[in-house]
């Protein structure tokens, strides 16, 4: 018998200005797999994403979390709960530990050293909490955006294309880096890319979107073939 | 209301001052002379203007003429009026902007209105039409220009800064605290002006209120407190409009789902 699905989606539909972004989208995410999202780009791989934290608002359809309907449950806390980590990585000035802290100093909750240090060690940050984050290069400031998301103890944890704007090198080790916490911390993700590879090598089942409607469902074999 | 204007208008000192202004123009006159002679083609654009500022000059003088006249409690319907324009022309910077007019308006008539009350209250704007109306147009205009670049800083920050503040909302962050960062930017460009002309005051320029009363004949100190007064008015209602807008916009811009509005570039409010 499967798991219980962590995150479920039913025909979440995006409509933006008479543009379908996302439409009928009904997919299912099990606790500790890694749901890959492919597809060509502007396929609506971020628009989903993007649907799944509520970031944007779905015109029609929801999401159930756990069983629970998430426009049930307080947006702060949604997020906190389903972690995002962007594309491009987005830090604030001023140190690796102030970004990675940002979470809980926006809400006004002590900070965790030993955990922050811990995760930074995980990501292969050591040493770098004092660091000014506007010098790190891209694959670090991208694990820093890593570390940023998991310092907020999410049930899952949403991926775009963590790993796109990196060089061959950073981008493997972002990578192998993911891989070996996502195992660590039995972390359940949602995980876009264009990439069949990266699918393959991180991915257990996932979905493949055409023009923002599901083009195929379920074994990654199946979702990936037709690429 | 009528007679008080023709009194106005039949006064000696018009007369005095109208062969002042054909002296001036004499002068001015040469320039347009002297700009034929030199092939600089601005005759045309100069004597236009020339005359079109003292047409407007003297318009202004008739309707404030008018004014002098009108009961007291007609105050608060002209700078109610002058309200609703400084509302109109500081929207425009802020278009796009969610409920744009609306804020602005309640802004500036909270900063300018707080000030003008309590500084008549006090004494420092004499209960008269004649006070109450150049005093408190000077305080709502500059509460405008306030506003105006409040708001459009604040665009800019939304537009610009959008992906940091989705990071911050994706993080769980409240938005009022998510957007801190974003609203005090706007407040403190906004603010930049006036600190300008508080930190150069006196010493690179003497503004006009000062001037006019030393030219009125007034004691110089005095004036020079009485202007002191005035921009810290300017100061105190400026500040309250440009903070109660961020206050408002801040609010506004977030959805009840908290997500960060889309604003379009340009649209009016």
């Amino acid at each position: 018998m499967s798991a219980p699905p962590l995150l479920a989606t039913r025909d979440l539909t995006r409509v933006l200005d008479g543009t379908v972004l996302v439409e009928g989208v009904s997919i299912e995410v099990r606790a500790e797999e890694v749901f890959v999202v492919f597809g060509p780009s502007g396929a609506g791989k971020t628009s989903l994403l993007r649907l799944l934290n509520r970031l944007d608002e779905p015109t029609r359809g929801t999401v159930w979390l756990d069983g629970t309907d998430y426009r049930d449950i307080e947006p702060r806390t949604l997020r906190r709960r389903v972690g995002w980590v962007p594309q491009a990585p987005t830090l604030i000035e001023g140190t690796v530990a102030a970004n990675v802290a940002w979470g809980p100093t926006l809400r006004d909750e002590p900070v965790d050293d030993d955990r922050l240090h811990e995760l930074l060690d995980r990501l292969g940050l050591s040493g770098f909490a004092q660091r000014d984050a506007d010098r790190l290069s891209g694959g670090e400031a991208q694990r820093v955006a890593i570390a940023r998301t998991l310092f907020n103890d999410p049930d899952l944890v949403l991926l775009d294309e963590p790993a796109s704007s990196l060089d061959a090198a950073a981008a493997d080790r972002v990578e192998s880096l993911l891989q070996e916490v996502m195992a660590d911390l039995s972390l359940t993700a949602v995980l876009v890319t264009h990439d069949a590879g990266r699918a393959r090598r991180m991915g257990h089942r996932g979905v493949r979107l055409q023009n923002g409607r599901v083009a195929a469902l379920g074994a990654l074999d199946a979702v990936l073939q037709a690429s | 209301m009528l007679q008080d204007l023709l009194q106005h208008i039949q006064d000696p000192i018009v007369w005095t001052g109208l062969a002042q202004v054909g002296a001036a123009s004499v002068l001015a006159a040469l320039v347009v002379l002297l700009s034929r002679q030199r092939g600089l083609k601005l005759e045309t654009e100069l004597s236009v203007a020339f005359v079109r500022g003292f047409v407007q000059i003297v318009a202004v003088g008739l309707v404030i003429g008018l004014l002098l006249a009108v009961p007291v409690a007609w105050s608060a319907l002209i700078l109610l009026g002058m309200t609703g324009g400084a509302t109109w022309i500081s929207r425009q910077r802020g278009a796009g902007l969610p409920g744009v007019t609306q804020v602005s308006f309640l802004s500036i008539s909270a900063g300018a209105g707080l000030v003008i009350v309590t500084m008549t209250a006090a004494g420092a704007i004499e209960p008269t039409v004649r006070s109450l109306v150049p005093v408190g147009s000077l305080v709502i205009a500059n509460a405008m220009k306030i506003n105006g670049l409040a708001l459009n800083r604040l665009k800019d920050e939304l537009r610009d800064k959008r992906a940091e503040i989705e990071v911050g909302l994706a993080l769980g962050g409240p938005p009022p605290a998510v957007l801190a960062r974003h609203l005090r930017t706007s407040v403190q460009a906004s603010l930049i002006p006036v600190v300008d002309s508080l930190k150069s005051l006196g010493w690179v320029w003497i503004p006009g209120v000062m001037a006019g009363m030393i030219l009125g004949g007034e004691n110089p100190v005095y004036a020079a407190l009485y202007q002191f007064v005035i921009m810290a008015m300017i100061f105190a209602a400026g500040g309250l409009t440009s903070m109660l807008t961020s206050l408002l916009m801040g609010r506004r811009v977030i959805t009840e789902a908290e997500q960060l509005r889309h604003i379009p570039a340009s649209e009016g409010g």
